[in-house]
């Protein structure tokens, strides 16, 4: 079943004539990880960052088609290319979380990064922000780690701590989709076990979608996987099915690592 | 050649060591008389070039009725004062005169100039703080690239403007219209204390606006990214990422209002009194060095490289623990 699904879409940056993504048409199923791979370019990030419309923060971008978000209140889907209004974009966002290539701790304590968005959606009671805040901190097999200093800066953790301070923040206010943006690109080989684990553990609870420039890790972690050029979407399977009988000539270059 | 490259470079960079002992040292040197003639109760002594008698009884009456006298000057003018001046012996060379014969000496004491300095200065960062970080976060954040530019050149070109134009510019349409709204003397703390707000205020706001514009894209956008509003972005992640910058353009802001001569000399009137309210006239360090140099000799001399050094020590202890807060902060 899938939470979103992108019909036709086309996307163009502001003062460029031409598209960056042309007519892509893709799915994110439920409690699946959707890996996004292909050269640089590609414009897989472009499109993760259409899902949740954070290309909104800099004017002039025009986009062309459906992506559909699947509403729970309302059993239906919306096409989250409609929203104007800032409440409307602070509702999708908080239903279609962001982790970004490199950690982006907040210049504040631990707890309060990981209690950050669930403030900003209005809780305040103590003790369910502290639930929901060691909850989240499990969830992203950090607890242990950081539970004698919770009211220290975040900025003290490592690389690796600091990225899944990052997606317990993005759990801790339960949303449908995570979108990963090369998670991993800025960690060494541990952590980036560490997070490929986490990212398994997760799919229980969160649909979630990855940017990765590795391969391997494609792979290793996602269900389906959309092989993209040039920004159009060339193939999109089962993940054994893209590595193992991909279809198009091209996806097989890339694998085959003839290409990109 | 490495070597002649190394010690010039060396050289250069020591000099502004030199420089900085020289002027404590010279200062100090220059002030040794008053230093020894007043201690270190010059600070808190509200007198200056007043006479004081030698004997107890005449003296209390005579300061006294000198303070009325004074007192009174200040809404007097200039013609005014000449004429009382066989009266009220406030002219110096009088006073030297007198001196001799009455057995009097003359007092000088920092308190009123200490005084006024850090209340204009503490006005024009009350001022100039929010309207500061407005502009900043303006500019930073919320306008548009083809509003935000001519804007940041404007507040360069209010940072190029002689102080001596804002002085005369506050003197003879600002301070009236600050009058008109608070009441009392045109010349007072307030007026020039605002005006010196004005002066600070470009600097404020363009390093706090640079220091804002280092907070990471990728920082506001996952801020964005959790539902956070352009508010509480600005409020949560740019002003505590800026916070040292912000801190930063305080302190640079501070040594420049501290230090301010030719502006507030126009606007706080000169009147060695201490405030009794806000909107009354009285006198900042560096304006009464600059108003009294020319005709002070002897002690009077002294004291004004007294008041220098304590203007001297104030402004690098200021610098001083803004450097040591901010290698705190930066650890």
């Amino acid at each position: 079943m899938p939470v979103m699904n992108i019909k036709d879409f086309s996307f163009t940056y502001p003062g460029v004539d031409s598209p960056s993504l042309k007519n892509i048409n893709m799915k994110i199923r439920k409690n699946k990880i959707t890996a996004l791979i292909g050269p640089s370019g590609c414009g897989k990030s472009t499109l993760l960052r259409s899902m949740n419309r954070i290309h909104d923060l800099y004017p002039g971008n025009k986009y062309d088609g459906i992506i559909e978000l699947f509403n729970t209140d309302t059993n239906e889907m919306q096409n989250i290319l409609d929203i104007k209004k800032e409440n409307e974009f602070i509702e999708l966002r908080q239903k279609v979380g962001m982790i970004f290539q490199k950690p982006t701790p907040f210049p504040m304590s631990i707890f309060d990064n990981v209690a950050y968005g669930l403030k900003i959606a209005g809780i305040k009671d103590k003790s369910e922000l502290e639930g929901r805040v060691e909850q989240a901190l499990k969830d992203s097999v950090l607890w242990k780690e950081v539970q004698d200093r919770l009211s220290k800066s975040a900025m003290g953790l490592s690389g690796g701590q600091q990225q899944r301070l990052c997606i317990a923040r993005a759990v801790a206010v339960k949303p449908e989709v995570i979108l990963f943006d090369e998670p991993t690109s800025a960690l060494d080989p541990i952590s980036t076990g560490a997070i490929e684990e986490l990212l398994v553990e997760l799919k229980k609870d969160v649909s979630i979608a990855i940017v990765t420039h590795n391969m391997q890790q494609a792979s290793r972690i996602s269900d389906h996987t959309a092989f993209m050029y040039l920004g159009d979407l060339i193939e999109f399977d089962k993940t054994e099915n893209i590595f193992l009988n991909p279809k198009e000539k091209q996806t097989e270059d890339y694998i085959t690592g003839r290409f990109g | 050649m490495e070597k002649i490259f190394r010690n010039l470079s060396l050289s250069s960079a020591s000099l502004v060591f030199i420089i900085l002992l020289g002027i404590f040292i010279t200062l100090f040197l220059a002030s040794k008389d008053a230093i020894n003639e007043f201690g270190i109760g010059f600070i808190t002594n509200p007198n200056w070039n007043k006479e004081v008698s030698i004997d107890a009884t005449d003296k209390s009456s005579q300061s006294a009725q000198d303070f009325s006298l004074e007192d009174d000057f200040l809404a007097d003018d200039e013609d005014d004062m000449i004429l009382d001046e066989d009266d009220a012996i406030l002219d110096e060379d009088d006073m030297l005169f007198d001196d001799s014969i009455k057995k009097t000496f003359t007092d000088y004491g920092a308190l009123v100039p200490i005084v006024g300095t850090l209340l204009t200065t503490l006005i024009a960062l009350i001022f100039a703080l929010p309207i500061a970080m407005g502009i900043a976060v303006f500019l930073a954040e919320i306008a548009p690239k083809n509003i935000a530019a001519p804007i940041s050149v404007a507040i360069e070109l209010l940072a190029a403007i002689p102080s001596i134009i804002f002085g005369m510019w506050g003197l003879y349409y600002f301070a009236p219209i600050v009058a008109d709204l608070v009441g009392g003397y045109q010349v007072s703390l307030l007026t020039a204390g605002l005006v010196l707000g004005i002066m600070i205020l470009p600097f404020m706001a363009a390093i706090t606006r640079d220091s804002m514009n280092t907070t990471p894209d990728v920082l506001k956008e996952s801020a964005y990214a959790m539902g956070a509003t352009k508010f509480e972005v600005i409020k949560d992640i740019i002003f505590p990422y800026s916070k040292v910058g912000i801190i930063g353009s305080i302190i640079l802001a501070l040594g420049r209002a501290l230090g301010e001569t030719m502006a507030v000399a126009f606007l706080i009137g000169s009147i060695f009194a201490l405030p009794t309210a806000i909107n009354s006239p009285t006198i900042s360090i560096p304006v009464a060095m600059a108003n009294n140099f020319g005709e002070a000799s002897g002690l009077g001399e002294s004291s004004l490289f007294y008041l220098a050094l304590i203007l001297f020590v104030i402004s690098f202890g200021v610098i001083s623990f803004a450097k040591l807060y901010f290698l705190k902060g930066a650890r």
